[in-house]
């Protein structure tokens, strides 16, 4: 029998609804997460089943919604918040970093500070520069955050339900252009464990890091280098902290040679902390300089002509590959 | 006669000169080289005697940097408090919060939160537990005047406010957002008319008045109970000293100022008040004062006496 194929917004609905069945202390509250279904419909359904009780539509107010995430949290519940875009987590940065983060530590060890705070990444779709960005080093740099970012339906199924069941404050971060995008979901429940990268593709020539909208168009571009006899291996990391290293220097052991691709910024992005650790623990084992494959420092412009232009396009990896094999 | 009996009254008295004291002497240890920032409620303690005096265990609270009086209103122990303060193993919050993060979640004290403010959503987020939980626990928020101006608290009070959420917010109003003014910043003389923006009741009470304060502060916590609150408490109030231990607190206050408040020490009124009703003598009162003392001695003996957090602790509570 095939397999069944669902959608990545339908999965992290899916995710959402399973976990809200599983455990009563979960909830589901954001800015119309309840009867529209999320702004990018990926809580759709969530509110016919569990109703306004357990499905908040809050007021634009991110600095309560995540504070309050938190002191529900503090008082034994598992409250999952969206933020529309993570554009805008920036305005509940302080209650993120300062508070969610810190609370366990910062109170002598509170038991349990269980959250999740889902937002939409990247750009890609013409939305420009308040919508368009990706913050995921923002909080990959803060002790006391999980961060995680699935780029397949498969991955958000899995990942978005062992984030709901883990006991510390979890960043889950979905990339937007993936939303409509469709894969492999089995029927039967399973859970993905944070921290574990996945080899999405074996290759013997180059490692590719590589995680959101990026990751497809690396998969793309593997294909297409292929074709030339050069066989790229893939690693998509799925979750940013922890990160597995262990998995990404493995393969650039066996391959010598290691690309980061992400979407975010280049300056001070994910890619660049990846870098540092592979030089720190297989720096013998590298056959030429690492190359980062990142949006330049730019505002993202709402053109798509100019957005393509700036965001790295699967022909980008590609001219990045055959620079360095 | 005033409406609260005499046990209950002697408890809060009991309870403001466990405030006075430990403050007193945390400063005097302070002086001699604890690390951190202490921020003082000398002058404050009538507020969160009077309303913790009605808050049972199971009630929740969470308080700011200003927070040593909250925290010891609503049942901390004072020798983990102070090994706190002396950032030791056996401090609160394993030497590593100190002073501004004093939390005893066994006894539902949330802690305190070092920036100005944020403690309000926090709250609001624990009325909806309560009311998830079909419990019939009550939260309080303590905070100052400053952090009425802070986004968070517009945010944090309207949401509870759509909810009707079992939360008391209690503003300790001390006059001064460290050293500016509120007149300055507030166009509003009562604080407690912004509780209409949010179409919740506001009541303002003078601070220094801790049998006052008990009065509203108990139909309120019983209102926010029965699933009436939120509810806004406002008690105008000062602090006797200065911001922090560096700040004299004499720059940006005449000392005229200052002298006219100490008059309005609400202990001492207390203390009047009580013993002009005839509902404790001076001699019952001054044995509770001795009490307090002993434990304090026993407090600071207990934390200069704890181990230090070892190195690897440092790393440890980060995650569960």
């Amino acid at each position: 029998m095939p397999q069944r194929q669902i959608s990545y917004r339908e999965a992290v609905s899916e995710a959402i609804k399973e976990e809200m069945a599983r455990d009563d202390r979960v909830f589901l509250m954001g800015e119309d997460v309840g009867v529209l279904g999320g702004a990018f419909g990926s809580t759709k359904g969530i509110y016919d089943v569990f109703g306004g009780e357990r499905v908040l539509d809050t007021p634009i107010s991110e600095t309560a919604i995540v504070g309050y995430a938190l002191g529900a949290a503090m008082a034994g519940m598992r409250p999952i918040v969206e933020i529309m875009r993570v554009d805008w987590m920036t305005i509940c940065m302080d209650e993120i970093v300062n508070q969610t983060a810190k609370m366990r530590y910062l109170s002598g060890g509170h038991p349990e500070v269980a959250l999740v705070i889902r937002a939409t990444a990247e750009g890609g779709i013409g939305l420009g520069g308040q919508h368009s960005q990706s913050f995921e080093a923002w909080f990959a740099h803060v002790p006391g955050l999980k961060v995680v970012m699935p780029s397949t339906p498969y991955d958000v199924k899995g990942l978005l339900k062992a984030a709901i069941r883990d006991p510390n404050p979890v960043i889950f971060l979905e990339p937007g252009v993936l939303y409509g995008v469709s894969g492999p979901v089995p029927e039967e429940e399973y859970v993905i464990p944070l921290g574990e990268a996945e080899v999405k593709r074996e290759g013997k020539d180059v490692t590719i890091v590589a995680w959101g909208t990026l990751l497809p168009k690396t998969l793309n571009a593997a294909q297409t280098l292929a074709t030339d006899g050069v066989e790229v291996e893939v690693v998509d990391p799925r979750t940013l902290r922890p990160l597995d290293i262990a998995t990404i220097v493995d393969s650039v052991k066996k391959t010598g040679k290691l690309i980061v691709a992400h979407e975010a910024m280049k300056t001070c992005g994910m890619g660049a902390e990846i870098v540092a650790l592979v030089q720190e623990r297989a720096f013998d084992h590298l056959d030429a300089p690492i190359q980062r494959v990142a949006t330049p420092d730019v505002i993202i412009p709402v053109n798509r002509s100019l957005e393509r232009l700036v965001l790295p396009q699967e022909e980008t990896i590609v001219e990045t590959v055959r620079s360095i094999v | 006669m005033p409406e609260i009996d005499a046990a209950k009254l002697k408890e809060i008295y009991t309870s403001m000169v466990k405030i006075r004291f430990f403050e007193e002497r945390a400063i005097i240890e302070y002086r001699k080289g604890l690390p951190g920032f202490i921020h003082a409620s000398i002058g404050q303690e009538a507020i969160p005697a009077g309303v913790c005096a009605f808050l049972r265990e199971d009630d929740y609270t969470i308080t700011t940097h200003r927070g040593h009086g909250d925290i010891i209103a609503k049942g901390a122990q004072l020798d983990r408090m102070m090994a706190e303060l002396f950032a030791k193993k056996t401090g609160y919050c394993k030497g590593k919060g100190g002073s501004m993060h004093i939390a005893d979640v066994d006894r539902n004290i949330l802690g305190a939160t070092g920036i100005v403010g944020d403690g309000i959503p926090i709250a609001a987020g624990v009325g909806t537990a309560l009311k998830m939980q079909g419990l019939d626990s009550i939260m309080v928020a303590f905070f100052g005047d400053g952090a009425t101006n802070s986004g968070a608290f517009h945010e944090g009070m309207g949401l509870a406010a759509a909810w009707y959420l079992p939360v008391l917010f209690v503003c300790q109003n001390n006059l001064y957002q460290q050293s500016t003014p509120t007149r300055d910043y507030c166009r509003l003389t009562d604080i407690a008319d912004r509780a209409k923006g949010y179409g919740i009741p506001g009541i303002t009470v003078d601070g220094n008045d801790a049998i006052a304060v008990a009065e509203v502060a108990r139909e309120a916590i019983e209102k926010c109970r029965k699933g009436e609150g939120p509810i806004l408490i406002v008690g105008n109030t000062y602090r006797t000293v200065g911001h922090h231990m560096g700040d004299p607190g004499t720059s940006y206050r005449s000392k005229e100022e200052v002298e006219e408040w100490k008059k309005k020490d609400p202990i001492k009124r207390l203390r009047q008040q009580l013993v002009q009703n005839k509902m404790a003598t001076d001699a019952e009162l001054d044995e509770i004062e001795n009490n307090v003392l002993r434990e304090l001695d026993e407090a600071v003996k207990f934390a200069q006496e704890s181990p230090e957090p070892t190195p690897e602790e440092a790393l440890e509570d980060i995650y569960a």
